[in-house]
C-alpha cells in the first residue's frame, strides 16, 4: 500500500488536517489552549514499571537529548532485607537498553525507579538562576530560555535530583521540558506514549476530570525527597523507602 | 568624579533599555516569548490518536488483547514524519530484540507481568510464530 | 573510557560542572578582601605600624580584583550573555547579585580610595614628568588639580568615610562568596549558615599573608630594609585571624560529625578518601596547624630578626596553599558525591582548555602582572632616589 501525501488529504481529510492543526499549534494562538487552565504534574506507578527502557529512548528521540545526558533515565533498585539506607543501585546508559536480567533473589527485592525532573512549585534551580533563564511557566512546567542561559551551571548544582546536565554542545543548561511541545497541543509526553505499562500518566492538576484525583484519593503517593521541601510535582505509586 | 558616576550610570539604563528582549516580564522574570518558542520544537512522536485515524484496523485487533494500553509507537518508534507524509515507510521491526525488552524474564520485574526465559521458551523460534503482536494470546491464534 | 565512578551517580551529575577555575574565583576575591581590610586596619583604626603595607595592601586587591571575574566568564557556556546579569538581575539569585557587589566594591570603593589616597601624588607626577606618562597622569587627575591643604584634608575625611563603607562592602564582598555555596539545600557539603562567615576569616588569612609575602619580596627586590615591626604587626594579626578561623572551620566539622545527619556518612567516606589529601593533609595539616605553629613560635618566643622572616615567609606560603586547598575542598568537593549519598565521581583537570590547569596558572599570574603596573604606575612608596625622605615619611 503505497500512497501518496496529496492522495491521503483525498482519502482521509479529516484526519490530515487534525494532524496539521496539532503540528501548527502555538500556545497562545490556539483557541483550545489557554496556559491558566493547567497545572501539569506527572504520576509515576512503580509496581507497573518493567525497565524496558522504553521512556529513556523516546526521549532521546524527542528531545534531541545528548548521549551520555538524561532528561530522564530508570534506576534500578536492589533492597536487601532491612537494609533500607544501603540499596544498591543501578542505571547502565540511564536504563535506556534496559537492564541486566536477575534471577529470582530470596535476599530481597528488585524494583525500577523511572526519574525525570519533578517540576517543583518551589523549584530551586529557577531560585538560583541570575538571569531568569529558567523559569515556571504558568501552566507549571519549568522551562529553560536557551537562547538567554549563560551556562553558568548554578541551577544545576541547585536541583537536588541531578535532572540538569549543561548541553554539551549548546553550552547552556538543559533538562526535561515535560514534553511542553506535545502537551500544549493536547498530546501526551513522549515517555508516557512509549510507555506500554502506563506506569507513566500526564496529569493535569487544575482538571478536575483529570483521573489523577480519583488516583491520588485512593492510593498511598509520594514525592522524591520531600525534607527539600520543592513542592515536587511528580508523583510516585508504592514507592519504596530506600528511594533517594 | 560625581559627575562621571552619573554619565555611567545613565548611560547603562539606556543601554539596559535596547538590551532587554521585548517580551522579558511579560509573565514574570524571564523572556515570555521562549514558552512559544519552547512550545514550537518539532513533534517526533505523532500520538496513538493519529495513528488510529488511519489504522482503524488495528486499532480494532489491538483493542480485545492484552496490548490494548500499549501505544503504536512503544514499539514502532517515533512516527510522526510518517503521519506527516505515508509515503515515507516504517523501519520494519525485529521481534527478536522488541519482545525481550518488556518480556525477557528478571526477578526485578514486577511478579504479575507475563516474562519468559526467551531461549528456553521459544526453542529459537521467533516471537511471532505463535503470537501476534497487536493481540498476543496464542488463543487468538498465531501470526498468518 | 573510565568514568571514575565508585557507587551510583544520578547519571547528569558524572561531569562536573563547576571546575578549577570556580576554585580561583573564591580564591582571588578572598585575597582582595583580606588585602583591603588590612588596608583598613591602618586607615581606621590608626594602626601606623602596618602604615608601610597600605598602599601596597590596597593596590594588590584592586590588581586582584580586576582579575577577578575573568575566571567566572571563562567558566560560563556563553560569556557573551553575561551582560544579561547586569540587565536583568534575578531578586532570588546569589550569584545574580555578584555583578552589583563587584562593581559596587570596584566602583565606589577601592578606586575612589585609591584616587584620593594618590591624588596629590598623581598631580605631583602629571607636573613632573612628560610624554606619555604626564598624559596618563593627566588623565588620572580627573580635572582636579587643587592640592591645597584644605583640598588634601577633604581628601582625607573623605577617604577615611570610604574605608568606613568599604570594611563592610569587603565583608559583602566575600561573605556573599560563601552565601552562593552555602545556600544550596539540594548539597549538604555546601549548605550551612557558617559557610560565609568562614569565607572571610579565610579570606582575611590570605589576603593578609598575601600582602605580607608581596611586601617582603618587593623588598627585597628593590633591595630596601624590610620594617620589621609593620612584618611583626601583621604576622601577630595574622595569627590571630587565623586562629578564628580554624576555629570556625573546627565547628562546622565537630558539628557534622557529632549530628551525624543522612549526608555524614557519605561525606565523611569521601573527606577520608578522594579529599584525604587535599582537605587532611593540605588544608588542615599543612596549611593550617602549621603556619598557626610557626606563628605561634614567634609570638611566644624572641626570636631574632632573620629567623622570624624565615617564618613568615614560610607561614605565608603553607597559608596561601592552605586556603587555596580550602576552596578546592569546597567547590571541587561539593561535587565529588552523587545527591543520593550513594556514590561518587572523579574530578579531571583539563590541561590547554579553557577551563583548564594552564589557563587557571595564566590566571593566577595575571593579577601579579598588573600589580606591577600598578606598582610602577603608582608607587606606593616614595622612589628609592629620595630615600632619605622614604625613611622619614615611614616614620610619620
Amino acid at each position: 500500500m503505497n500512497i501518496s501525501r496529496r492522495q491521503m488529504l483525498i482519502l482521509l481529510p479529516a484526519a490530515a488536517v487534525a494532524w496539521e492543526s496539532v503540528l501548527a499549534g502555538t500556545p497562545e494562538s490556539s483557541p483550545n489552549y489557554k496556559m491558566t487552565d493547567h497545572w501539569w504534574s506527572m504520576l509515576i506507578d512503580i509496581s507497573k514499571c518493567i525497565g524496558c527502557g522504553n521512556c529513556v529512548r523516546a526521549c532521546q528521540a524527542e528531545n534531541d537529548v545528548p548521549d551520555g545526558f538524561f532528561r530522564t533515565w530508570v534506576e534500578r533498585y536492589h533492597v536487601t532485607d532491612w537494609h533500607l539506607e544501603n540499596p544498591e543501585v543501578i542505571s547502565p546508559d540511564g536504563g535506556k537498553e534496559g537492564f541486566p536480567s536477575v534471577t529470582e533473589d530470596d535476599n530481597g527485592k528488585y524494583f525500577f525507579v523511572p526519574k525525570l525532573c519533578n517540576h517543583c512549585a518551589d523549584s530551586p534551580c529557577t531560585q538560583v538562576c541570575p538571569v531568569g533563564a529558567t523559569f515556571i511557566s504558568p501552566d507549571g512546567v519549568v522551562l529553560i530560555d536557551q537562547t538567554y542561559c549563560l551556562g553558568c551551571a548554578y541551577c544545576v548544582q541547585a536541583c537536588p535530583y541531578g535532572c540538569r546536565y549543561i548541553h554539551p554542545q549548546k553550552k547552556v543548561a538543559d533538562k526535561c521540558t515535560l514534553c511542553y511541545h506535545r502537551i500544549t497541543k493536547g498530546l501526551t509526553t513522549a515517555c508516557c506514549e512509549a510507555c506500554p505499562t502506563g506506569a507513566r500518566q500526564l496529569a493535569d492538576l487544575k482538571n478536575p476530570k483529570d483521573p489523577i484525583h480519583e488516583f491520588l484519593r485512593t492510593h498511598n503517593v509520594q514525592i522524591l525527597k520531600p525534607q527539600m521541601a520543592t513542592g515536587a510535582k511528580v508523583f510516585y505509586n508504592d514507592l519504596d523507602g530506600s528511594v533517594r | 568624579m560625581v559627575a562621571l558616576y552619573a554619565v555611567g550610570t545613565l548611560t547603562f539604563l539606556g543601554i539596559r533599555a535596547f538590551f532587554v528582549p521585548h517580551s522579558f516580564g511579560q509573565y514574570g522574570h524571564y523572556r515570555g516569548a521562549a514558552i512559544t518558542e519552547i512550545a514550537a520544537h518539532p513533534i517526533h512522536f505523532a500520538g496513538h490518536q493519529t495513528c488510529e485515524t488511519c489504522h482503524a484496523d488495528v486499532q480494532e485487533m489491538k483493542k480485545t488483547g492484552m496490548h490494548a494500553q500499549v501505544s503504536c509507537e512503544a514499539c514502532h518508534g517515533p512516527l510522526a514524519k510518517h503521519a506527516d507524509d505515508p509515503s515515507i515507510q516504517p523501519a520494519k521491526l525485529d521481534t527478536a530484540v522488541l519482545c525481550v525488552r518488556c518480556h525477557a524474564a528478571s526477578a526485578a520485574r514486577p511478579k504479575g507481568f507475563p516474562q519468559v526465559a526467551a531461549a528456553e521458551h521459544s526453542n529459537g523460534l521467533p516471537c511471532e510464530t505463535c503470537h501476534k503482536p497487536h493481540s498476543p494470546a496464542i488463543s487468538a491464534g498465531g501470526a498468518k | 573510557m573510565t568514568t571514575g565512578v565508585e557507587g551510583y551517580m544520578y547519571p547528569n551529575e558524572i561531569t562536573l560542572y563547576w571546575s578549577v577555575l570556580i576554585v580561583l574565583y573564591p580564591y582571588i576575591t578572598g585575597l582582595v578582601a583580606g588585602a583591603f581590610i588590612l588596608a583598613s586596619l591602618e586607615r581606621v583604626f590608626r594602626v601606623d605600624a602596618i602604615k608601610p603595607t597600605y598602599r601596597l595592601a590596597l593596590l594588590t586587591a584592586l590588581a586582584f580584583l580586576v582579575v577577578a571575574p575573568l575566571p567566572l566568564q571563562l567558566h560560563l557556556g556563553h560569556p557573551e550573555r553575561s551582560f544579561e546579569m547586569y540587565f536583568t538581575p534575578h531578586r532570588t539569585s546569589a550569584m545574580a547579585m555578584f555583578g552589583f557587589v563587584y562593581l559596587w566594591y570596584l566602583m565606589a570603593v577601592l578606586t575612589v580610595e585609591i584616587w584620593l589616597d594618590y591624588r596629590r601624588d598623581i598631580v605631583v607626577m602629571a607636573q613632573s614628568s612628560s610624554g606619555l606618562k604626564r598624559w596618563i597622569y593627566q588623565v588620572l587627575t580627573l580635572g582636579s588639580n587643587n592640592i591645597s591643604e584644605r583640598a588634601l584634608a577633604i581628601d582625607e575625611r573623605v577617604g577615611w568615610l570610604i574605608t568606613l563603607i568599604g570594611i563592610p562592602s569587603a565583608f559583602l564582598l566575600h561573605g556573599y562568596v560563601g552565601f552562593i555555596f552555602g545556600s544550596i539545600k539540594a548539597n549538604p557539603w555546601w549548605s550551612s549558615p557558617l559557610m560565609p562567615v568562614v569565607f572571610i576569616f579565610s579570606a582575611m588569612v590570605s589576603g593578609i599573608a598575601a600582602v605580607m609575602l608581596l611586601y617582603m619580596l618587593i623588598m627585597r627586590l628593590r633591595r630596601e630594609k624590610i620594617d620589621m615591626l609593620c612584618m611583626d604587626t601583621i604576622a601577630s594579626y595574622l595569627f590571630y585571624i587565623f586562629i578564628i578561623d580554624f576555629s570556625l572551620e573546627m565547628l562546622d566539622l565537630i558539628h557534622r560529625i557529632y549530628e551525624a545527619d543522612e549526608s555524614f556518612r557519605t561525606l565523611n567516606f569521601m573527606v577520608h578518601t578522594k579529599l584525604y589529601f587535599s582537605q587532611i593533609v593540605l588544608q588542615i595539616f599543612v596549611g593550617t596547624l602549621t603556619p598557626i605553629v610557626l606563628l605561634a613560635l614567634t609570638q611566644v618566643l624572641k626570636l631574632p630578626e632573620i629567623a622570624r622572616k624565615r617564618i613568615y615567609t614560610v607561614a605565608g606560603c603553607l597559608t596561601l596553599i592552605g586556603i587555596f586547598a580550602m576552596r578546592w575542598n569546597v567547590v571541587i568537593g561539593g561535587q565529588l558525591f552523587s545527591k543520593s549519598f550513594l556514590g561518587y565521581t572523579t574530578y579531571k583537570m583539563a590541561l590547554a582548555t579553557r577551563e583548564g590547569l594552564l589557563m587557571s596558572i595564566a590566571l593566577t599570574i595575571l593579577p601579579l602582572f598588573i600589580l606591577w603596573v600598578l606598582v610602577k604606575l603608582l608607587p606606593p612608596w616614595p622612589e628609592k632616589v629620595q630615600s632619605g625622605t622614604s625613611a622619614a615619611s615611614a616614620a610619620n
